[in-house]
């Protein structure tokens, strides 16, 4: 089944056009990847998926409905949980009220427990959840930032660009995290410039150039591509 | 025990600073805006609660109550029809849309209640003597204290603990990343304007229990002060307008007394400008923390 269709979508910055005829699905259980260089426009098309920006053409469907005109804050209502470039955890909050904001729109009831859960995916957040998000290290803001996206129960988990800035060995970790994720059957949208990493987890994938999409795929027919391997994969 | 009276009267001068700063505060907070009009919800608190006592005969509670709820709506809708449109304009617009608000209110008043001072009836009267008769203090002193401290205590709690304040954090620290948390922005932001009038009426009563004459400019002065006291403790932090609005008070009543009257303003803005030039967010504003 179709979580996400997005159709033919155009988005521009005043007079600047940065996304140019995009389409693309993602499949319920699918983990699907959008990789491109730096500027290409992946998380423009991402934050036009949450409606934080508007595409001038096309749409985009979400559970089988056109969302063009939803507010992004009833599009999280709708089960779509988008983890922002840079994290953008609530500094001055602490771990523990971030994970509680991520759970806005779920009622009171069963918070506590879903606390717990996002604890055993990150054991790291449970030793800090006093502690305001401004003094965690740039991984574990990480770690905070997505189990804050998770506490919504997300039909649609949308990570751009988790592995940004960390350490070798905390970029293993991440991933490790989006498989683990993807067992337990959620659909991800992962958007990275990590490529080799991102091709490797990915049912399918998507290659966008200047804000067009040049190609597509399964991860391994896109990780076999000569063109990506020259551009992406360092040869 | 001279000074123990100007002491007293600072403290209670700054609570009713303190609950004005509060609602300038909370809205810079969340709209990044200085709501120069919040001084006039002030006035037009005042107002409705002198109607209330003096046309409708009703008991002072029932008049503060009813201020509050006239302002609560006042309050939403200028922030809908005059702030909202331009959440994506310059700041600069926004502040001339709240100057002409300002202005807007008080020639309201002016046509609606006339220009001549409206004689208010304190809530409560009468002096509490202590030491023989030595220190009087005002009950109007005594009760403006302790609805400051219950205040403050409220919204303290509010914005700690419940989801709604909470939520009004996530949307001062980020818009983006709250509403993509499933926040409704627009909705918070009307919601802290709503509190802000609320406590700007209780403010009108007070205000006018201590200098019992009524105008349509009797919420400017007062208006200016809080929002100094506001910039004073730190703009944005709510222990912050607390502290500011009463050390302000106290400045400014201790200057009366022992410096000038004249100068008891020019003094509390050059204790505000020093402040600034040693720290310049304030006493207790902070520092965005950044890590990358
Ligand atoms: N707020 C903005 N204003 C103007 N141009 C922007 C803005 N954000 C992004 N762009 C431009 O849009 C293009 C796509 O950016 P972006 O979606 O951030 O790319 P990516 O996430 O792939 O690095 C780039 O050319 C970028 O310069
Ligand atoms: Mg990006």
């Amino acid at each position: 089944m179709e979580l996400l269709k997005v159709d033919n979508i155009n988005v521009y910055y005043g007079s600047i056009h940065a996304i140019k005829d995009v389409s693309f699905t993602v499949n319920e259980g699918e983990v699907v990847t959008l990789i491109g260089a730096n500027g290409a426009g992946k998380s423009t098309i991402l934050n036009t998926v949450s409606g934080l920006l508007r595409s001038k053409t096309g749409t985009v469907d979400f559970l089988g409905q056109s969302i063009n005109h939803v507010p992004p804050h009833k599009i999280v209502a709708m089960g779509m949980a988008h983890c922002p470039e840079g994290r953008r955890v609530f500094l001055q909050m602490s771990v523990r009220d971030n994970l509680e904001m991520g759970a806005y729109t779920q009622p009171n009831s069963g918070v506590d427990e879903d606390i717990e859960k996002i604890y055993k995916l990150f054991p790291r957040l449970k030793e800090r959840y006093k502690q305001v998000a401004g003094t965690l290290s740039g991984g574990e803001q990480q770690m905070l930032a997505m189990g804050r996206a998770m506490m919504s129960h997300p039909k649609l988990l949308m990570l751009d660009e988790p592995s940004m800035g960390l350490a070798p060995l905390l970029v293993e970790q991440i991933f490790d995290i989006i498989r683990e994720l993807h067992a337990q059957g959620t659909t991800i949208l992962l958007v990275e410039q990590n490529a080799s990493m991102a091709l490797e987890v990915a049912d399918r994938a998507y290659v966008l150039e200047t804000g067009r999409v040049t190609m597509s795929g399964t991860g391994k027919e896109v990780a076999e591509s000569p063109a990506v391997k020259a551009a992406y994969l360092g040869g | 025990m001279e000074f123990l009276s100007y002491l007293i009267s600072g403290i209670s001068l700054g609570s009713v600073y303190a609950i004005i700063a509060l609602g300038y505060t909370m809205v810079y907070g969340i709209a990044k805006m200085l709501n120069f009009a919040h001084g006039d919800v002030i006035m037009v608190g005042g107002y409705i609660s002198f109607c209330a006592t003096t046309y409708l005969g009703l008991p002072a509670v029932v008049s503060i109550l009813l201020a509050m709820a006239v302002c609560t709506v006042l309050g939403i809708v200028i922030e809908g029809l005059a702030y909202k449109p331009l959440r994506a304009a310059p700041s600069l617009a926004v502040l001339i849309t709240a100057i002409g608000v300002s202005y807007l209110l008080q020639n309201s008043a002016l046509l609606i209640w006339g220009a001549a001072a409206k004689s208010y009836t304190p809530i409560i009267s009468g002096t509490l003597q202590l030491f023989g008769g030595k220190l009087s203090i005002q009950y109007i002193s005594i009760l403006t204290v302790i609805v400051c401290l219950v205040i403050m205590a409220g919204l303290t709690l509010f914005t700690s603990k419940s989801k709604m304040g909470k939520a009004m954090r996530a949307c001062s620290e980020d818009k983006g990343a709250a509403q993509l948390m499933g926040i409704n922005v627009n909705q918070t932001i009307s919601v802290t304007f709503a509190i802000g009038s609320a406590l700007a009426a209780v403010a009108g009563v007070l205000l006018c229990s201590y200098s019992p004459s009524l105008m349509p400019t009797t919420g400017s002065m007062p208006g200016i002060k809080a929002f100094t006291a506001a910039v004073f403790g730190g703009i944005g932090s709510i222990p912050g307008a607390f502290l500011g609005g009463i050390l302000l008070g106290v400045i400014e009543a201790l200057a009366k007394a022992y410096i000038s009257m004249q100068l008891a303003n020019a003094i509390v803005f050059a204790v505000l400008i020093v402040v600034l030039l040693v720290k310049p967010t304030g006493l207790l504003g902070k520092k965005v923390m950044e890590k990358v």
